[in-house]
Parts: C-alpha cells; structure tokens; sequence
C-alpha cells in the first residue's frame, strides 16, 4: 500500500513539474505509438473493408487467420521483427535496429490484426445493409470501400483507438528491437520495466500512472472531438 | 425526353437460385409509352424480374437486351427504388447528393439540384434530417428524390407503397405520375390492383415464374387472355 | 487536419532515428548487473566528454549481449563471464578480451538466515548449508553471468544444479534486480553482484549475510567485435572505448565509484598495445 501512496505522489511531482525525462519518455511513447497506428490505420482499414466487399475463394481461411494474430504475442511479433532487422538478418543494410522506427514496424504488426478483424465485422454489417443500393446506384468497388469507410467511422474510430490501447501498453516487442536505449529508443513502457526489474516500484509505479492518465486524456480527447456520445446512434 | 434504353427485349430469360426457377424463362419485349406494371400473385416473381431487368440480379439462361448498345450507358440511365427504402447513415440532402457526387458533379451544383428534388417530394424542411430517422413515407419519397435528381431514363419501383398509409401512397403516386410528365419511362411492381389500374399503361402479368401477359392495360383489365389473370383480375388467387 | 498530424509524427520518428546512426556513436552491449551498479552513469558522460563518442547503451543479459554481438548488432560487448568470452573469441566473433575491472558476489538472504550463513566465509560450505537445509533459494536460471558462475559454485560444492529439488531451488529466469525482487517476495537466498545489492530499492527482510571468498570475484571484461565477420562495426570507435577504459582516468573512475560509502569495482586493465 505504502508503494501506491508513494507512486502516486511521484506521479504528481513528475507531471506538474515538467520533469525533462519524463516528458521526453512521454513524448517518444507518444510518436511511436501514434505514428504505428496512423501508418495501420491506413493499410488496415481500407484492407478489413475490402475483404469485407470482396468475395474471393480463400476469405474464410484469411478471416480466420486474421483474427488467430490476434492473439500473437507481442514479443514474439518483436524476436520476428528483430531477426528482419538485425545486421545479420535480410533488413540489415536498412540500419533500422535499436531506434524508433523499428518499434514503429513492431507496433503495426502488432495492432493490425486488430484494425483489420474489427473493421471487417463493421464493414460487413453496413455492407449487408447497403448492398444492393450501391450496386444500383453503380459504385466502382473502390467507390464502395470508401463509401462504407465514411458511413462506419464511428466503429472505425473504436478499432483505432483499440490498436492505440494495445500499441501504448506494449513493452515485450519494442523492448527487443528498440533495446531500451537511454534518450534513444527508451518509452514509458520499456522505463517501467527497468525500474521494476531495479527494484523501484514506486518509480514503476509512478510511471504507470503516467501512462494511464495519458491513455485516458487522449481518449477523453478523441472522443470529444468526434462528439460520439453527443448525437444518437450512427 | 426520349429514351434511348426501351425497347427492352428479354430473351428466354431465366433466373434461378439452386436449380429453383425464381422467374422464366421470359421472353418479351417492355416498349416505351409506359408505365408498365408488372403484377401477379405472391411469389409470381416479380421482384426477381424487375431485378433481373436492373442488373441485380443474373440471367441463368437468356439475356436482357436494351436498346442502347454501351452498357455503362444503360446502367447510368437506371434508377432503382427498393420496397424498404435503403438510406446511407447521413442526412437527407447528403443522401441525394451522393449519386450526384459518384458520377462527378462539382459540390455546388449537386447541393442544388439535390435541394430542388427534395423540395419538389415535398420533403422540404428535413435536409439535414438523419435519413433513418424518417418515415416510411418520407424515407421512401427522398428513395425517389435520390433516383430522379440523376434524370435516368428509366425508373424502377419495387412495391414502393407497400408498407405505406394512404396518404403516402397517394403523394407518391402523384411523384410517379410527374415523372411520366417529365418524361421517365416507368416500369414498376405491385400486388394493389387499385394502384395498377391507376397508373398503368402496360400489364405485365406474371403466375409462378411465367410470364403471361404482356398487353396493354385497357385491354388487359376489359379482357384478360390467360385464366390464371382472369382468375387474378377476379380476386381469386392472390 | 488529418493529414498534417500524419506527416508531423511520421517525421519526427524519422527524425530521431536518423539521429541515431550519427558517426560518433556507438552501440555497446553490457549485462543487467553492470547497468544496476550504476557505474554506467558515471562512465557514459565522462566517455563523451574525453573521447567525444556517444555510448548507447544495450542493457541486456550475457547470452544476449554475446549474441547481440554474433549477429553484428552492437559494436562492443561488456560481460563478466570469462568462458562463454573465451568461446565468443575462439569461434572468431570478438578480436580481443580486455580485462576492466571485477567486484565480487555476495550472499543474500532472509534476516532470519535459516542456513546459518553469516558465521560462514567459504561460498560452497554456504551452499551446502543452503541445500542441507532446504532453504528457499532463487537461481537467476537466465544463462547469465551471474547464473553461469552460481552453477559452478554448486558443481564446487559437489551439487548438480540439475537434479537440486524445485521444492526450494527456484530458477526464475530473469534479471538480477528481477531476481532479488523475488527473491525479497519469497524471504529466499540468493547469489547477487554486490553492486545490485546496494541499489537494489527493494529489500523487504534481505540482508548480505557472506561475502568475500575469492571465487566470487566477478571479473569484467570488453571485447571487442571482429570487424572480418561484420564490416560495419564501427571497429575505430571499440578501439577508442577500449583504450579509453584502461586508461588512468577511467580506472581510477572505476575504483573511486561509491555506493552508501562502499566501493565496488577494483579496477585490474592492464595496460593495451596500441595496435
């Protein structure tokens, strides 16, 4: 108990007193983060509506394998991810090890099945819905998926925001390929992780709050700027 | 206006669903002069036919020929109104501007035409009204507005006033009756007979999958040539 | 909007990675036990304020260090574990061992001390102790440094760390600082790196309870990579760090460096040719 006393008055000392460490950890978490899930929205979405409109031999198998990654484990997302990238490795030449953007690729491995499965559901629901209107009314596919995109934004927005709860909370992956590296590839998660394994809980701790409260801020945001509960249903 | 899609010539068309005949196989000719009405007991397949003649649903067998030979031409000159009106989760305008914006019209002039067409089914007011909060009446007279601000050539009405109160019915009937004014050939299912004879200047009679007649309404109504539309005509079967 | 805030973050990751690669910047592989001393933060800055070369640091177990430095990944590698070094040499992965400096492993273990630890000087009569009396005892289990030398105190001691019963012999497979949190949850014995010890936060009723038999001297040494075996190693910048560590100024960094008023590293390089 003592422990979450004391985290929680750290928590308060680091955050209202700007500590330079903690904001640039904040910060690098945050463009990773946004960055991984900006970069799999874009593949993912569009991708979980088009198998949703297409119809092609293989769907359920894909379906299906889509929605088994969802349950990878980060870390093994990020052995993968290192072994691409290591100088030993096929990537290697890339030099992409131990910095920001190899944590980015492990994050959108990671988040993306969860882009895709959701935004298929959704998208398959507003299709059967819509189907045979935007058939008459003569969409090219293309036309469709972008038609189907903007009508379902709102559960988009949750898939979104899910990949985000799951990329901010991850440590396993990027913690191999960012390598924790002080003011380099070091973020609120993998700093947890080392003042655990230090020792310092409250510090863990306090960090933890941190992380939290950022996740509740961003969303309070996001949410307020898309008004979801202001109007009624979509 | 003179449309350049009718004749429509469909040959020996058939349409089925795991080997169940759903309607053919057909072979006759929709001319221009409408409306035509196709009519028939429940589960004639008029439905089918009527989506056969769209493009939603494929020939098993035959084909749909219409006269004009570029088919994305036919397909562009095509409105369809479905029984239960199908609304994008948007506001009403933004409903009616969309087939405007699929086929390129610049924002302004698709807002304009959109708001004219909403204003003349007597939907004015409920422009920024969410489409699915509408009516069954008002859903399916902006159904209309959405099919007519591309000026097809030809409209196609599924039942349009089948789950529809009276007043409704007789507003729509009156936006079907402009349009043959301004010029759209109709061709429309019904099972209200009251309704055919009101609007119908052809009959199409169809009974469990088969065409039977093809004729012009006057004649039809005075003297029906197959038993089964006399028996229909009659109250019969239903 | 949308758009802006995209291409705003994509940069910025951009950015920083780029950064990273800079020419004077290297990347070097130490163990967890080293890191946890806090020596490191003494070092890195007087490294770049005498030599001018950023040191990244990879604070990883010994088998991941080592293989970090298989794979070419880091530049140089750190480690206190003289045989799997002298193998990394022999299959033609590092060029040179260059002995630093060493500090010793002591005993942990629960106030109470069931095994009767602090009358005892000699590592493997602790051991004994420990195992006569069943007492809980948390092994790293990691293939680390720390956990390679503790097999091999057991073996001194006549005990196959095999066949020890998991009824009180618990291998965690995990950090130092990991390790002594269980160990501190479970009130078991341990075998720690002095140095983590005394930053370990954690304590709960542990205490050091024996120390100071020589062969739990923790001997630390640099390798430096085998640029044949990967080009790209920034081979010039090793050599500086190399040289740079045996120096006087660092070794004496390394011998003064206290913790609660103990030192905890003697320093031992030898003095490196320049070649």
């Amino acid at each position: 108990m003592a422990d979450i006393l004391a985290a929680l008055s750290q928590a308060f000392w680091l955050l209202v007193s700007f500590d330079a460490d903690l904001m640039e950890i904040v910060w690098r978490s945050l463009s990773v983060t946004v960055s991984a899930v900006v970069i799999a929205s874009l593949i993912g979405l569009p991708f979980g509506a088009w198998i949703a409109v297409r119809r092609f031999r293989f769907r359920r198998y894909v379906i299906a394998i889509i929605n088994a990654f969802m349950g990878l484990p980060p870390v093994v997302v990020g052995l993968v991810v290192y072994i691409l990238l290591s100088r030993s490795g096929p990537f290697g030449v890339l030099n992409l090890l131990f910095t920001p953007t190899a944590m980015v690729i492990a994050q959108v491995i990671i988040i993306l099945p969860i882009l895709i499965s959701i935004t298929h559901q959704s998208i398959r629901d507003l299709w059967a819905n819509y189907h045979d209107l935007l058939i008459s009314i003569g969409t090219s596919r293309w036309q469709r998926v972008v038609t189907l995109l903007f009508d379902a934004r709102r559960a988009l927005l949750t898939a979104v925001l899910a990949g985000f709860g799951r990329a901010i909370g991850e440590v396993g992956a990027i913690m191999i390929v960012g390598g924790n590296i002080d003011h380099v590839t070091r973020v609120l998660t993998t700093a947890i992780a080392l003042e655990t394994g230090k020792g310092d809980f409250s510090l863990a701790l306090a960090l933890g709050i941190v992380l939290i409260i950022i996740a509740v801020v961003l969303n309070l945001l996001i949410h307020t700027i898309s008004k979801t509960e202001r109007e009624g249903t979509w | 206006m003179v449309s350049t899609l009718l004749p429509i010539r469909l040959e020996e068309a058939v349409v089925s669903k795991r080997s169940k005949i759903l309607v053919g196989p057909v072979s006759t000719s929709i001319d221009a002069g409408g409306p035509t009405m196709i009519i028939g007991p429940n589960g004639a397949g008029k439905t089918t036919l009527l989506r056969l003649i769209h493009g939603l649903e494929r020939a098993r067998r035959g084909q749909v020929v219409f006269a004009e030979p570029d088919i994305n031409e036919v397909r562009r000159k095509q409105s369809f109104v479905f029984q239960k009106p199908i609304m994008l989760r948007r506001s009403a305008l933004d409903n009616v501007i969309y087939p405007l914006s699929l086929r390129g019209v610049p924002k302004a002039e698709a807002k304009q035409s959109a708001l004219a067409m909403i204003e003349r089914v007597g939907l004015k007011g409920s422009e920024d009204t969410r489409a699915t909060f509408l009516s069954g009446g008002e859903a399916q007279k902006l159904a209309i507005a959405r099919a007519l601000v591309t000026k097809p050539d030809l409209l196609l009405l599924d039942e349009p006033t089948a789950s529809l109160d009276a007043q409704a019915m007789r507003d729509i009937e009156a936006l079907i009756q402009q349009a043959v004014l301004d010029g759209v050939e109709i061709i429309m299912t019904t099972h209200d007979m009251g309704q055919a004879r009101r609007l119908a200047n052809n009959i199409i009679f169809l009974h469990e999958a088969r065409l039977l007649e093809n004729t012009e309404a006057n004649l039809f109504w005075e003297k029906p040539q197959s038993d089964e539309a006399r028996r229909f005509v009659d109250g019969e079967i239903v | 909007m949308r758009i802006l805030a995209l291409a705003l973050s994509l940069s910025l990751v951009l950015i920083s990675s780029f950064a990273v690669n800079a020419a004077d910047t290297m990347r070097l592989a130490v163990t967890t036990s080293f890191h946890n001393s806090g020596l490191s933060d003494i070092l890195i800055p007087a490294i770049k304020e005498d030599t001018g070369i950023e040191v990244q640091l990879l604070v990883v177990g010994t088998g991941q260090a080592l293989k970090l430095g298989r794979q070419g990944d880091v530049d140089a590698v750190l480690v206190h574990s003289k045989k799997a070094e002298e193998q990394f040499i022999n299959e033609g992965f590092g060029t040179r061992r260059t002995e630093i400096m060493y500090n010793d492993f002591v005993f942990i273990g629960p106030k109470a001390d069931p095994a009767k630890l602090a009358d005892v000087k000699q590592a493997q009569v602790a051991l004994k102790s420990i195992a006569a009396t069943k007492s809980p005892f948390v092994s790293r289990g990691d293939e680390s440094g720390t956990h390679k030398r503790e097999t091999s105190l057991w073996k001194g001691a006549g005990l196959d760390t095999e066949t020890l019963d998991s009824s009180w012999y618990r291998e965690v497979g995990a950090g130092m600082g990991a390790a002594l949190n269980i160990a501190s949850g479970m009130n078991a014995y341990i075998l720690a790196d002095r140095a983590s010890w005394l930053n370990f936060k954690n304590k709960g009723s542990l205490a050091l309870l024996s120390w100071g038999d020589p062969v739990l001297f923790n001997q630390y040494a640099l390798l430096t990579l085998n640029a044949e075996k990967h080009p790209h190693i920034k081979s010039g910048l090793s050599k500086k760090l190399e040289a740079w560590l045996v120096s006087e100024r660092a070794q004496k960094l390394i011998g003064t460096y206290e913790i609660d008023g103990q030192t905890l590293f003697v320093p031992n390089a030898k003095k490196v040719d320049a070649s």
